[in-house]
């Protein structure tokens, strides 16, 4: 019966790793910005690091499973032997070595993709401010420069770095966009922030990591990233729409929805973002910059119902 | 009157839910007919149910914990079969409000009535044994806790028929488990089911922490205690600090949603980040509660089919209590995401990989232990091969999630899902079912079917390679948990072969099944029979005692003198039975109802208050009340066996031992 297994065991070994290898053009290992690129290549570090342990517990483990197996009279038997010191020194060894690698890099890319770290961009480029809110069950984008607003559907200039700031006006819901790397979770009353940046043009597939309720599953939009020119163009698309979105009109795209289109509102009022935030949090938001609670002004949104 | 409850709340609308319970309920009235045929109601009730037996009760956890394998094991495949079909505009046959449940009741019956009991059940049969023990510390307890993972287990059944269950996933965040957004009866389900088994397992845990301390035979040192023992030992220490904060948990989210309270809720001043830290603070030590156990049970096997000593026992006590300790510092990775700052990160994550190098000594461990062996290829071993090759790569997945900048576009993909579900099935299931393997002979008398164990092996083994090695593959691609439908050509592939994977192991569990009626059926044969006590020629106490053993396990307390005492005696030529010397009369605890009736009454309390229907939840309480106040005030709870009835029974096993010597 010994026989079958090691076949079998190998097969599948080797399956499994060539699929790992294969990986090369899946989403989160096809990263199209910098900070996924990055996050990539921690991924294969880390991974290689500990198939240097891995691969030889599994190959041991079969060899001393075949080669003790209790008709191999030929092998060594040693009925009492249960300890040896050099054994032990060396199986405490390898795998703290293997960790303290590993830490020091955690560490360092803890801090250097830290999402809440401002991306460094090349000279005179401006970064954009995009404010993303998850509502029930889409995304909401606010383009605060431009006055603009977006559901389901976001552009971004390529090599120009983006600052989101994200919350939710329902349950928790988590930004992510695969391609561009990291996720970060969006909360009612809180403010989270991202920076993210596309180095190559294209249309990426963005969407909610967090299961947040019924529609959960078409919670998704679609990240677009463009050359400046074309970016403008997108724009002045968006300025086009007779949609505006302003007190009367936000809690109707707040109501709850499924596989909501793409829309368009070329107005948007300004604050909306710190009005969504302040409503719970006695109508105070955190200024990003000094960590303070301010009073948010007059507010747009005085008749915009707290969900109860 | 009856509160929420109307007649709206059956579900005969849902075909699958009626056909579930027309199938249930066929399966319960053949139950119940064949018991009555038989006439064996009143066995049933004198000699299991309110049985105070350690054996007994460890037992009757494990046929729970199989019976809820096989209720999570359909919640699963239904959650595969949807995601084979739901793509590219086919909805699929399972719509979100009931896809939803599905997958918040799958992770909430395989962790608290699966893992949990079965961890539970194994620990019953096997520690007091182990440590040379008449019964556990609190007999009265072991049954009450028994009773409550049960009824709990129950209530999240009648979920089923009756109302809906949780749709929030397994943990139940916030605020989405809020009234607002969960106005149903799903989350109080979810709520009471999760409390009233907490209080069962915090009980055992409780238990047997006192037992190993208070009631080790005379001799055994903590270090000369088995390792199967020591790990169960760390596990309830485990238990005792982190279920109370499960505890708190629900009983805060409980506040919130009958007393409108704002702990968790978006306005109010609530913050639902609190209940992701205090529920993960329980969350993460519950991994290795469950799966500690499962180590300890390797390193039984391993040692008594190696036909040898374990490889570096102390070092498998120290890099077991180095896991304990770490386990409670290192909740955070659980949600990296949330924003915390890069040195609140970092140093979550590290100690979450410090955590591998104990881990991965154990692992070095048991592979010394085969090496210079004699190893002997039974079921069990498949099980231990089995798992040292998946825990090692579900191990590496694991540290891949701990480092916080990996787990940004890892975390909440199904890279999760294959990396837990790695672990889960191939550390902690592949140790219970080895453990069971094992430790069957003990419980029963005779061996479990060694050809059909190996076929459900081999199901298991492919089956979860099939399963989930390409959800690592559709996390990489990007497909986060819990979606319903989805319309991503490049995830499709996979999730079909995902599904054939299900498939698999729907094989190894009818295996094991079958595994069980052909080792019923040839239970008489010479072969199968366990007349010795020693089947497997095993290293610690428990086999030193006959199988199974009498209800008094040890007729006179065994006497340890080194680490494996069975084994040091059978070298040595002692009698680790002292057969025929001075017997004296034991003293054993009574049966009781009371357990069950606590139980039964714990459950009418929960299904009223998740309903609101107070009167009856009133009714509950008071009747438990009223149950734990007849006991306490009950003295007649213990009796002494006369020395007669123990030199009969010993001298019976004595009688078997020689036949058996003979028959060699």
């Amino acid at each position: 019966m010994k026989k079958k297994i090691l076949p079998r065991l190998t097969k599948l070994m080797s399956l499994s790793s060539a699929a790992l290898l294969a990986g090369c053009s899946w989403d989160t290992l096809d990263p199209k910005g910098v900070i996924g690129a990055q996050e990539k290549s921690l991924i294969l570090t880390s991974t290689y690091a500990m198939l240097l342990v891995v691969i030889p517990v599994c190959i041991l483990t079969l060899l001393f499973a075949w080669q003790y197996r209790q008709s191999n009279t030929a092998a060594e038997y040693l009925p009492k032997w249960s300890h040896s010191n050099k054994i032990e020194v060396i199986i405490w060894a390898v795998p703290s070595l293997i960790i303290l690698f590993l830490a020091v890099l955690t560490y360092q890319t803890c801090h250097s993709l830290d999402p809440y770290k401002p991306l460094e961009a090349e000279a005179n480029v401006k970064p954009i401010h995009v404010d993303v809110v998850a509502l029930d069950w889409k995304w909401l984008f606010i383009y605060p420069d431009e006055g603009i607003a977006t559901v389901n559907q976001m552009a971004m200039p390529v090599n120009t770095p983006v600052d989101f700031r994200i919350t939710s006006d329902s349950v928790m819901n988590s930004f992510f966009i695969p391609q561009l790397g990291t996720m970060i979770y969006a909360m009612a009353g809180m403010q989270t922030q991202l920076h993210l940046i596309a180095n190559e043009a294209g249309d990426f597939q963005g969407e909610s990591s967090n299961f947040s309720g019924r529609g959960f599953s078409d919670m998704r939009f679609r990240a677009l990233a463009m050359p400046a020119d074309q970016y403008s163009a997108w724009v002045e698309k968006v300025k086009a729409s007779s949609e505006q979105l302003d007190s009367a009109s936000y809690p109707k795209l707040a109501a709850p929805s499924e596989a909501n289109p793409v829309e368009y509102f070329s107005h948007v009022d300004a604050g909306l973002f710190d009005d969504i935030v302040a409503k719970y949090n006695n109508g105070m938001v955190m200024d990003k910059s000094t960590g303070k609670m301010l009073h948010v002004q007059q507010s747009a949104m005085s008749d915009m119902n707290m969900k109860e | 009157m009856l509160g929420k409850l109307t007649l709206s709340a059956i579900p005969y609308d849902v075909p699958i839910l009626v056909g579930t319970f027309i199938g249930a309920a066929i399966a319960g009235l053949a139950v119940v007919g064949l018991i009555t045929y038989y006439g064996k109601w009143g066995y049933l009730w004198r000699e299991w149910l309110t049985s105070v037996d350690h054996k007994r009760i460890g037992v009757m956890y494990i046929v729970v914990a199989l019976v809820a394998l096989f209720r999570g094991f359909a919640d699963a495949i239904m959650m595969r079969s949807q995601l084979a079909l739901a793509y590219a505009g086919n909805p699929g046959y399972l719509p979100p409000h009931h896809y939803d449940q599905i997958f918040s009741a799958h992770g909430t019956i395989m962790i608290f009535f699966m893992a949990v009991a079965f961890m539970q059940g194994l620990m019953n049969i096997v520690v007091p044994l182990q440590i040379g023990a008449r019964d556990v510390a609190f007999p009265f307890v072991n049954t009450l806790s028994f009773w409550m993972t049960t009824i709990s287990f129950l209530l999240v059944n009648v979920s089923l028929f009756i109302g809906e269950f949780s749709q929030c996933g397994w943990l139940a965040y916030p605020p989405l488990s809020e009234q607002q957004f969960s106005p149903g009866v799903g989350v109080d389900y979810y709520i009471w089911a999760v409390q009233l088994s907490g209080v069962g397992t915090l009980l055992t845990g409780v238990n047997f922490f006192a037992t190993i301390v208070k009631m080790r035979a005379p001799g055994m040192t903590y270090m000369r205690m088995p390792v199967f023992t020591w790990t169960i030992f760390c596990t309830t220490v485990l238990i005792m600090v982190a279920f109370p904060i499960l505890t708190v948990a629900m009983g805060l989210l409980g506040l919130d949603r009958y007393l409108g309270m704002h702990f968790f809720t978006n306005d109010g001043g609530g913050n639902q980040m609190l209940y992701l830290s205090v529920i993960w603070g329980w969350g993460h030590p519950e991994v290795y509660i469950l799966v500690l156990p499962a180590f300890g049970a390797f390193s039984e096997i391993t040692q008594t089919f190696s036909r040898k000593p374990l490889f570096g026992y102390k070092t498998m006590v120290y890099a077991t209590a180095s896991i304990m300790v770490l386990s409670l510092v290192v909740w955070v990775h659980h949600f990296f995401t949330m924003g915390a700052g890069p040195n609140v990160n970092a140093f979550f994550g590290i100690m979450t990989m410090i955590i591998a190098v104990p881990t991965g000594v154990k692992i070095f461990n048991w592979l010394f232990t085969m090496y210079k062996g004699r190893i002997d290829f039974h079921a069990t071993m498949y099980w231990v091969i089995g798992f040292m090759i998946t825990f090692s790569i579900g191990g590496m997945t694991g540290v891949m999630l701990a480092i916080p900048a990996s787990d940004f576009v890892l975390h909440n993909s199904l890279f999760v899902i294959a990396h837990f579900h790695n672990v889960i099935i191939g550390g902690v299931y592949f140790g219970y079912v080895a453990a069971m393997n094992f430790w069957f002979p003990k419980a029963f008398g005779f061996k479990l079917n060694e050809a059909w164990g190996k076929r459900a092996f081999w199901f298991w083994f492919v089956g979860f390679y099939v399963a989930f090695m390409p959800l690592y593959v559709l996390g990489f691609e990007g497909m986060t948990r819990r979606m319903n439908h989805y319309d991503n050509p490049e995830w499709h592939p996979w999730l079909l072969i995902a599904e054939v994977g299900a498939v698999l192991i729907a094989c190894g569990i009818v295996c094991q099944l079958t595994q069980l009626y052909v080792s019923i059926r040839d239970r008489n044969l010479a072969e199968n029979r366990d007349l010795t006590g020693d089947p497997w020629n095993a290293r610690t106490l428990e086999w030193s005692t006959s199988s199974p053993p009498p209800f008094y396990n040890f007729a006179i307390l065994p006497e340890v003198h080194e680490l494996d005492a069975f084994a040091h005696d059978k070298e040595a030529g002692i009698d680790t039975r002292q057969a025929g010397g001075n017997y004296q009369p034991i003293h054993m605890p009574k049966n009781t109802a009371c357990g069950f009736l606590i139980g039964a009454f714990s459950f009418v309390m929960g299904f009223g208050a998740i309903w609101y229907i107070w009167w009856l939840a009133a009714v509950g309480l008071i009747g438990v009340i009223a149950t734990v106040i007849a006991r306490s005030s009950d003295n007649d709870v213990d009796y002494y066996v006369p020395v007669s009835e123990v030199a009969r029974i010993e001298q019976e096993h004595t009688h078997n031992l020689m036949a058996a010597q003979a028959a060699e």
